[in-house]
């Protein structure tokens, strides 16, 4: 009896010692019966609907478009500076670029709206009106390096369940294969080697509201330094009723 | 004999450690050295008259123009430090630590260290009583968080009137500051939603994040008020609301909207961006401090 309670303990301990860090990496097929669950049955939160941005941090660089050569905060290398001092706009446009500034390492960040939807059980759908773009979060494939590279990229999400009773988590997404594009947009570059990592979690403002913060790490070894950090953040909307897609701009 | 042992001496230790990580559920390891990552921006370039990115109310923005930095030299302020807000807007790291209650081992309290112009951050995680409205205000605050979907979560109140951004934006004692920690690998994420009805038309929202260090930081240092040219006595440095000679700097540094630098509300929402189209106009190409340690605008 005793064996089987030291047992029984040591087994509960392995059981119920937590990870280090607060959730645990849970692909959608996590076990226990749950093998054949999909992405969307087994989200532990819900991301769906309409979110506005609430520009709150970097407004000058966001809102407006800053002045050609700055490039403050982001940790851009010398091979960088001579794109950011020679940026031009119309010859982006004229290029058919004007997308630019609305890539997958920038996008989050474009003050507008976003409106997420499943796809289908195992991609996610994030729509922005700013610009028009489509990103596909898929939680079963894992990026082809046959296709060629796109503003957005392919992005691979996986759910990351919080180890507490009360069930949560966050959304993890990781995003490569983009076309070349801007952090900003005045012409601060990344290159076709950046990796997008992004942490989208919840939280519940005081007047019941909703909040989407997206924590975003851009890295990109030919011109940043190291990594650059940004948190733009979400106010869930009841409706769509104030969508409203506009094309890319490379000149506002 | 050695079977009995195990199960005598072991066991209850094991079920202690058991009944401990059932009580852990939803932790993440808070304790230790955070450092600051500062490639966003939430108090621009520290120029005087600078609320953007503020949803202030006509009172909030009268008292904040009404603010001159000058009032920092004074003896009896300088020391005065700033509120728990600062904790993001702040250029400083966390160095954070933990109170183990002595009987149940559970965490009684993490601890924010304290800088030398911000007061430590007490995190109550014992669901102690809130004190009563009446109790004494502090700079820090009374803080009592929750562990909530793998994020610590918490609130502040109790706080002294003082300052939410450094220009001289107000914030009353009557504020409320929620905070969510989230960590993510060696990433440490923490949103704050400052919210006042006197001076806030709208919450002040500021996420910032911090990365794990090796190195234990340490900000602690003793404030030590010197003559900054103000006698004891002197009268209060400040502007009429109207009068304050600052507040087109912002705006013409960089071709910013007036109502944008003096936080009006929509000026925080994606249609001011399609309102201010058609005028908007640039500014000249950057010269000086461009780059990633420009944080601060050379001024005139």
């Amino acid at each position: 009896m005793t064996i089987r309670l030291a047992a029984a303990a040591a087994a509960l301990v392995f059981t119920l010692t937590p990870l280090p860090g607060s959730i645990v990496a849970h692909a959608q097929q996590r076990g226990g019966g749950a093998a054949a669950r999909s992405a969307r049955d087994a989200a532990p939160i819900d991301l769906t609907g309409y979110w506005v941005a609430y520009v709150t941090e970097n407004w000058r660089y966001r809102m407006v478009t800053p002045a050609k050569g700055e490039y403050r905060r982001i940790p851009s290398s010398a091979a960088a500076v001579p794109l950011i001092n020679t940026w031009d706009p119309v010859a982006d446009e004229r290029a058919g670029n004007q997308c630019k500034s609305y890539g997958a390492g920038a996008i989050m960040s474009v003050p507008g709206r976003l409106h997420i939807t499943w796809q289908d059980a195992n991609t996610l759908q994030i729509d922005t009106d700013a610009g028009t773009q489509t990103r596909l979060l898929r939680f079963t494939t894992s990026p082809s390096a046959s296709a060629p590279p796109t503003w957005q990229g392919e992005s691979t999400a996986t759910w990351e369940r919080a180890t507490g009773p009360d069930g949560g988590g966050s959304l993890r997404v990781v995003t490569s294969n983009l076309r070349a594009g801007y952090l900003r947009k005045n012409g601060v570059p990344y290159s076709d080697r950046t990796t997008v990592t992004e942490n989208f979690d919840l939280a519940t403002l005081p007047d019941g509201g909703k909040l989407l913060l997206v924590t975003t790490i851009v890295e990109d070894p030919v011109y940043l330094t190291g990594p650059y950090v940004v948190s733009p953040h979400f106010k869930k909307e009841a409706d769509g009723s104030k969508w409203e897609p506009t094309p890319c701009s490379s000149t506002w | 004999m050695f079977i009995y042992l195990v199960a005598r001496r072991v066991a209850p230790a094991l079920l202690l450690v058991v009944l401990a990580a059932s009580n852990a559920f939803a932790q993440f390891d808070f304790v230790g050295s955070w450092g600051p990552i500062g490639t966003e921006d939430v108090q621009n370039d520290s120029v005087p008259v600078d609320y953007l990115g503020l949803a202030l109310t006509e009172e909030a923005r009268a008292r904040a123009l009404s603010y001159s930095e000058s009032q920092k030299s004074m003896l009896e302020r300088q020391c005065f430090g700033w509120g728990a807000a600062y904790l993001v807007l702040g250029p400083f790291g966390l160095r954070v630590s933990a109170e183990n209650d002595p009987v149940t081992k559970q965490v009684q309290s993490f601890t924010i260290g304290a800088w030398e112009d911000w007061s430590e951050m007490v995190i109550w995680m014992d669901d102690r009583p809130r004190p009563s409205e009446h109790a004494l205000h502090t700079q820090a605050g009374f803080t009592l968080g929750h562990w909530e979907g793998g994020a610590l979560v918490a609130r502040t109140t109790h706080v002294k009137a003082g300052f939410i951004r450094k220009t001289g934006v107000p914030l009353t004692d009557q504020a409320t500051i929620d905070w969510r920690f989230y960590r993510h690998g060696d990433l440490l994420t923490v949103l704050m939603v400052a919210t006042d009805p006197v001076y806030l038309v709208e919450p002040e929202i500021i996420s910032k994040s911090f990365r794990q260090s090796r190195t234990p930081l340490d900000y602690r240092q003793e404030c030590v008020p010197v003559f900054e040219g103000r006698e004891p006595g002197d009268g209060l440095p400040h502007y009429l609301p109207d009068k304050n000679p600052f507040v087109d700097e912002f705006i013409k540094l960089y071709h910013l909207p007036a109502e944008a630098v003096l936080g009006y509300r929509e000026t925080l929402y994606p249609e001011y961006r399609k309102k201010i189209k058609d005028t908007y106009v640039p500014p000249p190409p950057c010269t000086q401090s461009c780059g990633q340690a420009g944080n601060f605008v050379l001024r005139p």
